[in-house]
């Protein structure tokens, strides 16, 4: 009936007071602000993990070294030496729908190129890798099936590996110094960024699988294979004879445990995905815990405010006030509160975000559906917290209410 | 208009029961009072003078009998009807001033408007507020604060407040309790001048000498009433403020 002149009472006895109406808002921004940011970075790192796993390539089987246990928790993937080159040889001559395969080795390696040192990641491949994690070149060549058959010493680098050894010079033509070993430089590698793990993809050496595993690595097993099949569809069948192929070669018995482990590319993204969102279903807990306090805090207030305003509300049901009237001034007053609070709290959550992509590297992601979210739950929160409250001061008898001191 | 009761009570009683207790504040009260008079409630402390204007300012109901206000029984109206009739019949004078806190005069003034069934703007609010404040001699304190004027001028803008709908009573329950002689003596003088504009004003008080501002006194013991008597060798507020030599600030325009 007179929402409006409730509207305007409820502001005049916000502006009445300031300090009281800020510190309870504080409460709400804080959670607000928290739940933004954390959803933010949770998101952000979610959509990060997400375009990892698309670098990884497509339709990619990935064939480790060991066993997981019956649990799931892994044992070091590539740690057990089991898989040979002549499992991928296998591989490669049997299954369906392979278009590629790569035999991986891998080792964190000194390297050096005039008097620069740097200490990065080795890997050896076949001359698919490339082609399979869709990775193109920035500069050069790459290296071929023969240096691979023969074994040469050349390779190619990836671009933070590139800067620190060679600066500004071509790293093209070049030798690079690997374990004191001379590799010439045939190409240097787009970059990649970070990895799902944080680690840069792009501090890399990558050579033939041969030349790794004779002149720097040493050992005659692989860390794992990398198959590419032709369609997606096909992905499954080939997983299944992968496994049937390796227990054949291993000559593992029924019942007993594969020595590998083999994961489709879905489900290294699910794996990743999956932890992504607890990491980002665990930072909104506990920024939304954060947003219930506010709300607490909010009810605290506002059952202080309703008993210290008793003669407040016995001299305005006087005058003529209805409960409603009442019951809606303080309803709008916590609604008001918590709504702005989540106003300035999306601000500040958002600025909080950006300070840290900025400055901290961090990747975020602010949704628009959790700006809305966060808003009307805040309002939600105001109208929840408030209510109680509110119709307490609604329920008040005016003659009590005129004579509380 | 209708020159009959404004306030009828026939055989009004009220009881307060504590649990086991039971208070019999109010015992057979009939009582007429007619449009323009000025009547002070007299009586002991605990004799039912603040429960029966309680009950005459509808913010209670009697437990028994009947309160006809301006012809209408009201004695059975619900909360929110009794709401409606204190906004625009009746006008609250407190012996504590009841002011809201930090809410400047003016804001105070309008409070009774925001209640109302009309739906003013803020300008309109302002504008009716200023005037009712001028009436009582207020006019330049619109924007002060409870705590920054005297008693006296506080106790006038809560009868600025009284006004401001166009009540048919005024009730005032020890208005002059909380102020000196001489500002008593001023406040008596805004409610004769605006008993002389003819609206009818009821007030309790302890002090005969107050009470002889009024035109009539009703003396009340135990919940009843004890006597009721025209005032004789009335005072006049606004001659005595005019001898005293003092400002004329309780003067209503
Ligand atoms: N809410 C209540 N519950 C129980 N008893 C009450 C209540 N209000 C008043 N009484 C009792 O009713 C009687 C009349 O009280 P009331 O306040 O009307 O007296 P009064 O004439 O106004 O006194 P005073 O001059 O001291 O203000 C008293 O005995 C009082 O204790
Ligand atoms: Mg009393």
């Amino acid at each position: 009936m007179r929402v409006g002149s409730t509207i305007n009472v409820a502001f005049r006895a916000l502006r009445r007071n300031k300090l009281r109406s800020v510190l309870t808002a504080l409460g709400i921004i804080i959670g607000v602000a928290a739940v933004i940011a954390m959803v933010g970075i949770g998101n952000g790192a979610k959509a990060q993990v997400e375009a990892q796993i698309a670098s990884l390539g497509q339709n990619v089987i990935l064939v480790f070294s060991g066993s997981t246990t019956s649990s799931g928790i892994r044992t070091g993937w590539g740690s057990a030496g089991t898989l040979k080159v002549e499992d991928a040889e296998a591989i490669r001559r049997e299954v369906s729908g392979v278009v590629a395969v790569s035999e991986e080795v891998r080792s964190p390696t000194q390297v050096a190129a005039g008097n620069q040192n740097w200490l990065t990641q080795v890997l050896g491949e076949s001359a698919d890798y490339l082609d399979i994690r869709q990775w193109q070149l920035a500069d050069g060549a790459s290296f071929t099936p023969q240096d691979v058959r023969s074994a040469n010493k050349v390779c190619v680098i990836g671009r933070t590996t590139a800067t620190q050894v060679f600066g500004n010079d071509d790293p093209v033509g070049q030798v690079l110094r690997v374990k004191n070993v001379p590799f010439v430089v045939t190409g240097v590698l787009t970059p990649k960024g970070l990895s799902a793990l944080g680690s840069d993809q792009d501090d890399v050496v990558i050579m033939p699988y041969t030349s790794a595993m004779k002149r720097i690595i040493g050992g005659t097993t692989l860390r794992n294979i990398n198959v590419q099949v032709g369609d997606a569809r096909q992905l499954p069948a080939a997983q299944q004879q992968i496994i049937s192929l390796l227990r054949q070669r291993h000559n593992i018995r029924a019942g007993r445990d594969d020595d590998f482990t083999v994961r489709g590319q879905q489900e290294i993204a699910d794996m990743a995905t999956a932890q992504s969102k607890t990491m980002t279903v665990l930072l909104g807990a506990i920024a939304g815990v954060s947003l219930i306090v506010g709300g607490i805090g909010i009810m605290n207030i506002m059952l202080v405010s309703v008993t210290e305003r008793t003669r407040e509300i016995g001299v305005r049901l006087a005058v003529g006030a209805h409960g409603r009237d009442i019951l809606t001034q303080f309803l709008i007053e916590a609604v008001a509160l918590s709504s702005v609070g989540g106003i300035i709290g999306i601000a500040f959550g958002v600025g909080a975000s950006r300070v840290l992509s900025v400055y901290e590297n961090w990747p975020t992601l602010i949704s628009l559906s959790s700006i809305v979210v966060s808003f009307l739950f805040s309002a939600a929160v105001g109208i929840f917290f408030g209510f109680y409250p509110a119709r307490k001061a609604a329920a008040l008898d005016p003659i009590e209410a005129l004579r509380y001191e | 208009m209708n020159n009959g009761a404004v306030v009828k009570l026939v055989d009004v009683h009220k009881t307060y029961r504590t649990g086991e207790m039971e208070v019999r504040a109010v015992r057979g009260v009939s009582l007429e009072i007619v449009r323009g008079e000025f009547v002070a409630l007299m009586g002991a402390s605990g004799s039912g003078k603040s429960t029966l204007m309680n009950i005459l300012g509808c913010l209670d109901r009697p437990t028994a009998g009947q309160y006809f206000l301006d012809a209408a029984d009201v004695s059975k109206l619900d909360r929110d009807q009794l709401a409606d009739i204190r906004n625009s019949k009746i006008g609250f004078v407190f012996q504590n001033f009841n002011l809201l806190p930090r809410t400047s005069a003016r804001e105070n003034v309008e409070l009774p408007l925001l209640y109302g069934p009309q739906r003013l703007t803020n300008p309109e609010l302002r504008a009716k507020a200023d005037a009712v404040l001028a009436s009582v001699g207020l006019s330049g304190r619109e924007e002060h604060y409870p705590s920054q004027l005297s008693g006296g001028q506080q106790q006038r803008v809560a009868i600025a407040r009284a006004l401001i709908n166009g009540p048919e009573v005024i009730l005032a329950d020890e208005p002059t309790g909380n102020l000196d002689s001489h500002t008593s003596i001023e406040i008596m003088g805004t409610f004769q001048q605006l008993n002389e504009r003819g609206i009818t004003v009821v007030m309790v008080t302890h002090e005969p000498e107050i009470a002889a501002y009024a035109k009539r006194n009703v003396v009340m013991r135990d919940g009843q009433v004890l006597s009721d008597s025209v005032v004789a060798g009335r005072r006049n507020a606004a001659d005595e403020v005019k001898t005293d030599g003092a400002g004329s600030n309780g003067v209503v325009k």
